[in-house]
């Protein structure tokens, strides 16, 4: 048997009549960097939102890091991280203080804090800017803090709501590599995105289409299966079909 | 929750506007009180009625008149001018001596004087007939201490245009009561709605952070600072004023914080219903500030409203908390004589921490 760290079996979200979520089943391998797409209300950050304790299921029997979403939520938030596709660092405080005030909410030490800080700052060469608000800084860094602001906590899981939004290419792929380093590391990446390039950067994707998955593979193996040259197309392929 | 605090501070204290509206404002709304209102009379213009004309209420008025608070503006023939001065609005009192004033006080050793104050303007009304009648009584111990008999000027006074002299005063409570409104209901509910607006709230949400931590790290800091607020607004009281908190401080305080909690619970809720800094913004302004001025009885009374606003004024929670200050304030009154209005604050406290719990949950579903 693999080894899961996400099992989702048969989750249903409803709103009203409105079905966002039907049936969905998927598993996701601990280390693996798994990509989650979809078109705009295609039911993504609902599915996510329910992932990560932020909503409850209508139905449907969920684990993540081991715990049950719905009766362990609190278990679930202590092993997981999360970024939105808002930018979510306070603009007013200073590098530094964003990293104390976060490690501080997942109940960090202070000294694991400071540790964590250098350490990530040294990565980044900000080391000279850890007392710059983040206002000043151009949406790049900004980007790139959130994100090791986000798994500083060394969470079993990383969740990434289109991360990559209105990034120019080169901080795109520089922020790739810091996924690959983080997935390196251990910790399960699961990333939604527009960005059908990056599709291709994950180890296996799922496709969603009006509330279901319509596809789940390696991207090479979707790309053989529809008979096409790049993810894009696939993408594009499954939403026709659709209409 | 440490860190959340210390965070909250840092939102509160690099961000001018903020600052402006939690320190600026209190000070300087009470400082445009303190200089609008003047506590202090000088060469007020009044005008004399005297029937008698004899030696008594002429050396009386002189002594009147050459006091450095009055300055004679006319005198008057009879009663029917009085209106007419008023209305001119110069004249700010009128003082009356009845017929044969100086025979009544020799031979009845008693005459009267009649004092109207314009008391459309309470305070300096009040002002007036006090320093009136205290020169009266001065001249009343002078003539006693030459003729060695007992006499009596008896003085009858009589407040024009507003008799009952409502709003002396009235201004401190109220200004407490708006400003703790505005700063405890409006601050909370912009900056929980910036943390929506950011994003930020749903990267608490996911954190192992309780709703209730959250909440709890959001509201401390303002009670704090409201906390603050209301001492400087005493304290500038006591100081500029002069007006002394005639009941007990800590019943005072105490209230005061309980009001706190309850306009912090009312902007959680208004958060609650709003995603943006402007909504909360927008309903805070209109569903608070409008209603605490007008219908709260800060500036204009209730008892003169017609009866459908002085039932909606029975919704205000200000409108409780001023009654509350004054009483405490001003006529110095203990809780036996305002747990009414105690309770119906407390009341409305649990109300819209319910609402806001409900809310909240609500979103989280």
């Amino acid at each position: 048997m693999e080894d899961y760290i996400i099992r989702v079996e048969n989750l249903t979200k409803k709103f009203g009549s409105f079905t966002a979520n039907d049936n969905l089943s998927f598993f996701v391998r601990k280390g693996e960097v798994f990509g989650f797409l979809g078109a705009n209300g295609a039911g993504k950050t609902t599915a996510i939102r329910i992932l990560c304790g932020l909503l409850k299921p209508t139905s449907g029997n969920i684990e993540v890091a081991g715990y049950d979403v719905s009766r362990q939520s609190n278990k679930v938030k202590k092993n997981i991280g999360y970024m939105s596709q808002k930018f979510s660092l306070y603009e007013d405080m200073t590098i530094k203080e964003n990293f104390r005030f976060y490690g501080g909410i997942y109940g960090m030490s202070g000294k694991a804090i400071r540790e964590k800080t250098e350490h990530y700052l040294h990565k980044l060469g900000l080391e000279k800017e850890k007392n710059t608000v983040i206002s000043s800084l151009p949406l790049g860094w900004k980007q790139k803090l959130a994100f090791s602001v986000a798994i500083m906590h060394d969470p079993r899981i990383i969740f990434l709501d289109e991360p990559t939004g209105g990034v120019d290419p080169i901080t795109r792929r520089q922020f790739w590599e810091m996924i690959y380093e983080a997935a390196a590391s251990g910790i399960t990446v699961f990333v939604t995105t527009h960005y059908m390039d990056e599709a291709e950067y994950c180890q296996r994707v799922s496709i969603m289409v009006d509330g279901r998955i319509e596809a789940l593979n390696t991207p090479e193996k979707l790309k053989e299966q529809f008979r096409v040259d790049s993810m894009e197309d696939v993408f594009i392929k499954l939403a026709r079909g659709q209409q | 929750m440490k860190g959340f605090i210390i965070k909250e501070f840092y939102h509160i204290f690099r961000d001018v506007r903020t600052m402006v509206i939690l320190f600026g404002m209190p000070v300087v709304q009470v400082l445009i009180f303190g200089f609008a209102i003047s506590t202090e009379i000088k060469d007020a213009e009044i005008a004399i009625l005297d029937y008698s004309r004899d030696n008594m209420s002429l050396e009386l008025s002189n002594k009147i008149i050459s006091s450095d608070y009055f300055i004679l503006s006319e005198n008057l023939e009879d009663e029917s001018q009085i209106e007419k001065v008023f209305q001119a609005g110069k004249v700010k009192e009128v003082i009356i001596f009845g017929d044969h004033f100086a025979r009544n006080l020799e031979k009845e050793q008693s005459a009267s004087i009649q004092i109207i104050a314009d008391a459309s303007d309470p305070n300096t009304a009040n002002l007036l007939v006090n320093y009136t009648t205290g020169i009266i009584r001065n001249y009343m111990a002078e003539k006693m201490g030459e003729q060695g008999m007992p006499i009596e000027i008896k003085t009858e006074y009589k407040m024009l245009f507003n008799p009952e002299l409502k709003s002396v005063f009235m201004f401190i409570p109220g200004t407490i009561t708006v400003l703790l409104m505005l700063v405890s209901a409006m601050m909370t509910s912009i900056s929980i709605a910036r943390e929506k607006e950011l994003g930020t709230m749903e990267v608490l949400l996911v954190s192992p952070l309780k709703p209730i931590q959250i909440v709890l790290g959001k509201v401390i800091p303002y009670v704090v600072l409201s906390f603050v607020n209301a001492i400087t607004i005493l304290l500038l009281a006591f100081f500029v004023f002069g007006m002394p908190v005639q009941g007990s401080v800590i019943l005072l305080l105490a209230e005061s914080l309980l009001f706190i909690i309850m306009a912090l619970a009312l902007g959680i809720f208004i958060s609650t219903v709003s995603n943006s800094q402007q909504t909360a913004m927008m309903l805070s302004m209109f569903a608070l500030m409008l209603p605490t001025i007008l219908l709260s009885g800060f500036i204009f009374p209730i008892e003169n409203m017609p009866e459908v606003l002085q039932w909606l004024c029975n919704l205000m929670p200000t409108k409780w908390f001023i009654i509350i200050v004054k009483d405490i304030m001003l006529k110095g009154v203990g809780l036996a004589h305002i747990w009414q209005e105690t309770l119906i604050i407390i009341g409305m406290t649990i109300l819209f921490i319910g609402l806001s719990i409900k809310k909240f949950k609500i979103r989280l579903e």
